[in-house]
C-alpha cells in the first residue's frame, strides 16, 4: 500500500515537473485540448452551469496565468505609484472581473478547430507569443494569440490577444481615466464596483 | 432617397447637438472629438438595444445555425471580389487571386455562395478594405470618429466606409430599391446576430464601455491594416515595459 501510495505521488511529482517544463506551446495546446475534452463530455458546462465552470477555470486554466503582470500592464503608469496592500487588491479585483467576464465564453464553445502556428522562439528565450488560430466552419478564422513568459514555476501567460486585440492593454485607458480621476483607490473602487454588479446580475439570473 | 436624405439631415442635427452639449475632456489624443462621439456612442447603444440586437436576438432565435451560415456565407461571398480588389490595390497578388478564386469556386460549386467550399479547399477567407488600403499606402488613420448608425470609425476608415467601399458592393448596384434594401437588412441584423455574445461579453467587460470598444477598434484596425502582425507600437516613457519590471528591481 505505502509502496503504491509512493508510486502515485512520484507519478504525481514528475507529471509536475514535465508540466513545469513543457515548450509553451505544447502547454498552450495541452491545456486547450484537456479543456475542450471537458466540455464536450460535460452537459452541465455546455448548458451554462457556472458553479462547474468556476471550477473547471480554477482547477485547469488560473493556474497558468500570471495575473501580476497582467494587471502591471493594464494598469500601466499608476501602478508604480500603488503601495503592496494596493497592488493585491488591484490583482484580486482584475482577476476576478477577467474570470467573471470570460469564463461564460467556454459554454459557447462549438466544435472549434485551434490550430497553432510555428513557434518562433529560440531556445533560450524567456517570453514568447503562443499564436493559434481558431477555425469555425462558416466563419473567419480568428486569431488567439498567448503572450507568455518563463517563470520559476513555469511558462504563464501574461496576455491574451483575440483578432489583434490585446486584452490586457485595451484595459489601460479605463484604468488611467480611473486613476486620473480619483486615485489608485479610484479605480480599486470602481473595480469593485464593477464585480458586485456582476455579482448580483449573476444571482438574479439563477434565481 | 427623399426618406434617406431626411434621416441623414436628422442625424446629422443630432451629431451637432451632441458637439454642442458636450465639453471634450482631451483625455486621449487620438480622440480630439470625444464629446461629440460619446453622445454618438449613445444613440446608436440605445438604437441597438432598442431595435437591432432585439431583432438579432429574434433572427438567431427563429432560424437554425445552418441557415444563418448559409446566410453569412452569401454576404461573405458577395464581398470577396472587393476583398480580392483591395488585395490587388495593396500588391498583395497571390492573396487577390486566391480571393477571385474564392468567388468563382463559391458562387458555382457552393450554390450562389451559400457553402463556402472554397475554405475547405484551402483557400482563406480574408479580411480587406479601402480603409485598409489606404492604411497600407501610409495614410494615417486620424482622429476616431463614431459615425451615425455605423458605429466606430476614424477619419480614413470613415472616409473610405462612405466614399468608396460603397462602390465595391454588389447590393449597391441592384436596380430593384425595395429588394435591395431588404438584402441591407438582413446583412446587417446576421452581422449583428453573430456578435451577440461577443458584444455581451465586452459590455460586461468593460468600467468604461465607451472607451473599451474605443481601444479595442483602434487596436483591430491596426492589426487588419498588417495582416495580423503589426510592428510593435511605441510605449510610453514610463510607461507598461517599466511597470512590467519586477517590483524588486525598483526598489531603492
Amino acid at each position: 500500500m505505502i509502496r503504491l501510495l509512493a508510486a502515485l505521488c512520484f507519478g504525481l511529482f514528475a507529471a509536475g515537473a514535465v508540466a513545469q517544463d513543457a515548450a509553451p506551446d505544447v502547454l498552450i495546446k495541452r491545456i486547450s485540448d484537456e479543456v475542450i475534452d471537458i466540455i464536450k463530455s460535460d452537459k452541465d458546462i455546455k448548458a451554462g452551469d457556472q458553479a462547474k465552470i468556476n471550477t473547471l477555470v480554477d482547477a485547469k486554466l488560473l493556474p497558468h496565468f500570471n495575473f501580476e503582470r497582467m494587471t502591471a500592464l493594464a494598469v500601466g503608469r499608476g501602478w508604480p505609484r500603488a503601495n503592496a496592500a494596493q497592488k493585491q487588491t488591484l490583482v484580486d479585483e482584475f482577476r476576478a472581473l477577467l474570470v467573471h467576464t470570460y469564463s461564460g465564453a467556454l459554454s459557447t464553445y462549438k466544435n472549434e478547430v485551434i490550430e497553432f502556428k510555428p513557434l518562433r522562439a529560440a531556445p533560450g528565450d524567456t517570453d514568447v507569443t503562443v499564436r493559434t488560430q481558431v477555425k469555425r466552419s462558416g466563419a473567419q478564422p480568428v486569431g488567439i494569440d498567448y503572450a507568455m513568459e518563463k517563470t520559476p514555476s513555469g511558462w504563464k501567460v501574461y496576455d491574451v490577444v483575440v483578432a489583434g486585440v490585446s486584452l490586457v492593454t485595451n484595459y489601460r485607458d479605463n484604468f488611467n481615466a480611473e486613476i486620473r480621476d480619483g486615485g489608485v483607490d479610484g479605480l480599486i473602487k470602481a473595480l469593485a464596483n464593477k464585480n458586485r454588479s456582476l455579482e448580483s446580475q449573476a444571482g438574479a439570473k439563477s434565481k | 432617397m427623399n426618406m434617406q436624405r431626411f434621416c441623414f439631415g436628422f442625424l446629422l442635427i443630432g451629431a451637432l447637438g451632441g458637439v454642442a452639449g458636450c465639453a471634450t475632456t482631451g483625455a486621449n489624443p487620438d480622440d480630439p472629438l470625444e464629446g461629440y462621439n460619446r453622445a454618438m456612442f449613445k444613440f446608436n447603444d440605445g438604437l441597438d438595444k432598442a431595435i437591432i440586437a432585439p431583432v438579432a436576438k429574434g433572427y438567431k432565435a427563429v432560424l437554425p445555425e445552418f441557415a444563418r451560415t448559409g446566410v453569412g456565407n452569401f454576404f461573405s461571398n458577395l464581398g470577396d471580389i472587393w476583398i480580392g480588389v483591395n488585395n490587388v490595390l495593396q500588391g498583395k497578388l497571390d492573396e487577390g487571386v486566391s480571393d477571385f478564386g474564392r468567388f468563382a469556386i463559391n458562387t458555382t460549386a457552393g450554390i450562389l455562395g451559400l457553402f463556402d467550399v472554397a475554405s475547405n479547399a484551402g483557400l482563406e477567407k480574408h479580411n480587406e478594405d479601402f480603409g485598409q488600403t489606404l492604411g497600407r499606402w501610409g495614410v494615417g488613420s486620424g482622429a476616431y470618429v463614431v459615425l451615425p448608425i455605423l458605429g466606430p470609425s476614424n477619419v480614413r476608415d470613415g472616409f473610405s466606409r462612405l466614399a468608396v467601399d460603397w462602390h465595391g458592393d454588389p447590393l449597391w448596384y441592384i436596380g430593384n430599391v425595395p429588394t435591395r434594401n431588404e438584402l441591407y437588412g438582413v446583412r446587417v441584423i446576421d452581422a449583428r446576430a453573430s456578435v451577440l455574445d461577443a458584444s455581451r461579453v465586452a459590455e460586461e467587460a468593460a468600467l468604461d464601455y465607451y472607451s473599451y470598444v474605443r481601444g479595442a477598434y483602434t487596436q483591430r484596425r491596426r492589426s487588419l491594416v498588417y495582416d495580423g502582425s503589426p510592428p510593435r507600437e511605441p510605449e510610453p516613457a514610463e510607461g507598461p515595459a517599466a511597470a512590467a519590471q519586477p517590483e524588486e528591481s525598483r526598489k531603492p
